[in-house]
């Protein structure tokens, strides 16, 4: 072997450990902290959720999803197919006795999101509280939480913004969903818009976890129904009115 | 040729970077599009390439030892390749680092990242045991661990679609295996076009009545894999409608499955090679190869895209209608943007690999 031949190997040899190390290190060594500030100040001492009954809920009315809209900030961009939707509302008819149902859909804020599951960075993610939340920072973009969701309640930002609210931080390439309006219920509003806005009373927040809340009171006398309940996904959002 | 693609899907990855989303076929809908078609394609043909070094390697069929090297080299440029596009189309690529240093271990995304990465690093390790003959004894245990991390790889990226409980057409277990039966087709296909493409067609004799016979027993197991996966969703997984409407819907899909997979993809190979068409030369092999690497993007698009397009259920025994497309089929037309991009991811494979095979001495004749 002459001394070329030499310095060569050496050199891929040197090129090659570097290149293997670059590949598989930041998997075993760079794990920088993960957001551990999410779920910092609230307590799972509560559990957030809202409770629809889709008798009350209008044909047509659609004052919940405007509400949703304007608290955070959302409007029509390059149309429907992919303008963020955060709420809206379904009509569902039944195929054998025509029975027609209205109900609102949102992010279900599930106790067991398919969402946080498959999400690779963490982005998706649930407060002690049980509202679902995306880490805006850390969101790559992958859309795989949105393949997950049984619901279709996530929307992808498919353009450029610039009119984003404060409280309401949102960013091209990245996904999101309703936040149950987070911003209100830490700054002690106890309330969503779209329950606000409602004309009919057919949308109600509160506390899930509190036996003495009126959302657990409405629920004890009249039940409650989960959208694709086989699923088992324990969700936050819960349905009167609709077929077990 | 490779490198004018390569810039011009860099092109396409930057103007959607740019402008966003919406310039491409992909919306709120069909959340994952042609890149993501071409990305799993590539993933698991670079799963499937490496075959060829593990049969001799790992299973000490030495007729295949001088093509382990070319083996190993196709198999991570396809990786390179593969999840170069799917990087270019994530909605934040300037994340990359977020992505390799924040895992979710719940996430079976996150695992194949770290999957990949790996997969790559041991690819390069197992070709040093080829080229250089003091690492020749580290060559059988590398390739162990090489053929296991590459079954777990493939099976890691059937279960990003058999984990999603949310949709009909992919919660079904047989989607990772399905995938790593898939793999040795569509990677072999793959190892035999770059071969052709580089090997003297007097070198190619040698080899070439073996690896065309493995080539058909591989196809015919991928087409039986798929049956049993169409038949088992059909009658035994409750998913009838979806398989109603990706087999026999009035969309593009069944023209894609049938028409695409099963008779250009599969049916036309096996006969070209059941009757060894043109003595199996290179041409011929070729045509043969890039009928199954096109039948087998055919198929994962009519799986990747049919499976979205195909609407969810809210409430069983409900149509439902909404703003948002709910219980609509969702359409969707790639971009060029998209397609650019997938091409892309096809060229940087080969250029690499062509790269590789020059530098190197990767060939079986090369001294």
């Amino acid at each position: 072997m002459n001394k070329i031949d030499q310095y060569r190997r050496k050199f891929l040899g040197a090129a090659s450990a570097a290149f293997v190390g670059i590949t598989i290190a930041p998997g075993i060594l760079l794990q920088a902290g993960n957001a551990a500030t999410a779920g910092q100040g609230v307590s799972d001492a509560q559990r957030w959720g809202l409770l629809i009954d889709t008798n009350r809920c209008e044909p047509g009315c659609d004052a919940c999803v405007q509400a949703c809209n304007k608290e955070n900030g959302l409007r029509s961009i390059h149309g429907p197919k992919t303008d963020a939707q955060w709420i809206r509302k379904v009509s569902l008819k039944n195929r054998k006795n025509g029975h027609v149902l209205n109900m609102p859909v949102m992010c279900q804020h599930c106790a067991k999101a398919p969402c946080v599951d498959v999400c690779p960075t963490g982005a998706s993610f649930k407060r002690a509280d049980g509202i679902v939340l995306v880490d805006k920072h850390t969101c790559i973009g992958c859309r795989y939480c949105m393949m997950a969701c049984p619901y279709k309640a996530r929307s992808f930002v498919h353009e450029k913004l610039t009119d984003q609210l404060p409280h309401a931080p949102r960013g091209k390439g990245t996904v999101e969903s309703c936040t149950l309006c987070v911003h209100k219920i830490d700054r002690g509003d106890n309330t969503t818009a779209c329950v606000q806005a409602c004309p009919h009373g057919a949308m109600m927040f509160g506390d899930l976890n509190d036996p003495d809340s009126a959302i657990s009171k409405q629920i004890k006398s009249l039940g409650s129904q989960q959208l694709r309940k086989k699923l088992d996904l324990d969700t936050g959002v819960r349905y009167q009115g609709i077929p077990v | 040729m490779s490198l004018i693609l390569i810039i011009v899907a860099l092109f396409a990855a930057l103007n959607m970077e740019h402008e966003g989303h919406y310039i491409t076929g992909m919306d709120n809908q069909i959340v994952w599009g042609v890149p993501h078609v071409v990305a799993i394609f590539l993933i698991i043909s670079a799963s499937g390439a490496l075959n060829i070094a593990s049969i001799a390697s790992v299973f000490g069929r030495q007729f295949y030892t001088p093509l382990s090297r070319l083996s190993t080299v196709v198999a991570i440029t396809l990786l390179i390749g593969g999840l170069s596009v799917i990087l270019l189309d994530l909605g934040r690529p300037d994340r990359l680092l977020i992505a390799m240093t924040y895992f979710n271990f719940s996430s079976i995304f996150a695992w194949n990242i770290i999957l990949y990465t790996g997969f790559i690093g041991i690819g390069i390790i197992y070709l040093w045991t080829m080229l250089d003959w003091q690492a020749d004894k580290y060559r059988k245990p590398v390739g162990i661990i090489a053929f296991c991390w590459r079954l777990i790889l493939t099976a890691g990226t059937g279960s990003i679609f058999g984990v999603l409980v949310a949709r009909e057409a992919y919660d079904i277990v047989i989607m990772a295996p399905m995938f790593i039966v898939l793999s040795l087709g569509y990677g072999l296909a793959c190892y035999l076009l770059v071969m052709c493409l580089f090997l003297p067609e007097q070198s190619w004799q040698v080899f070439k009545h073996r690896l065309s016979r493995l080539l058909a027993v591989f196809i015919v197991c991928g087409l039986a894999t798929s049956l049993f996966y169409h038949g088992a969703n059909y009658w035994w997984f409750d998913a009838q409608a979806v398989e109603d409407f990706l087999l026999f819907g009035d969309d593009i899909y069944p023209w894609l499955i049938w028409g695409g997979y099963l008779i250009l993809g599969n049916i036309l190979p096996l006969l070209l090679l059941g009757f060894h068409f043109n003595q199996n030369s290179q041409a011929s092999t070729l045509l043969i190869s890039s009928l199954v690497i096109a039948g087998g993007l055919v198929h994962l698009y009519a799986l990747i895209i049919g499976g979205q397009a195909y609407p969810m259920p809210l409430i069983e025994g409900y149509d439902s209608t909404s703003s948002f497309f709910d219980g609509v089929i969702a359409s969707y037309s790639p971009s060029q943007w998209e397609i650019m991009l997938g091409l892309g991811g096809f060229a940087l494979s080969l250029f690499l690999a062509g790269f590789t095979v020059r530098v190197f001495r990767i060939l079986p004749e090369s001294k």
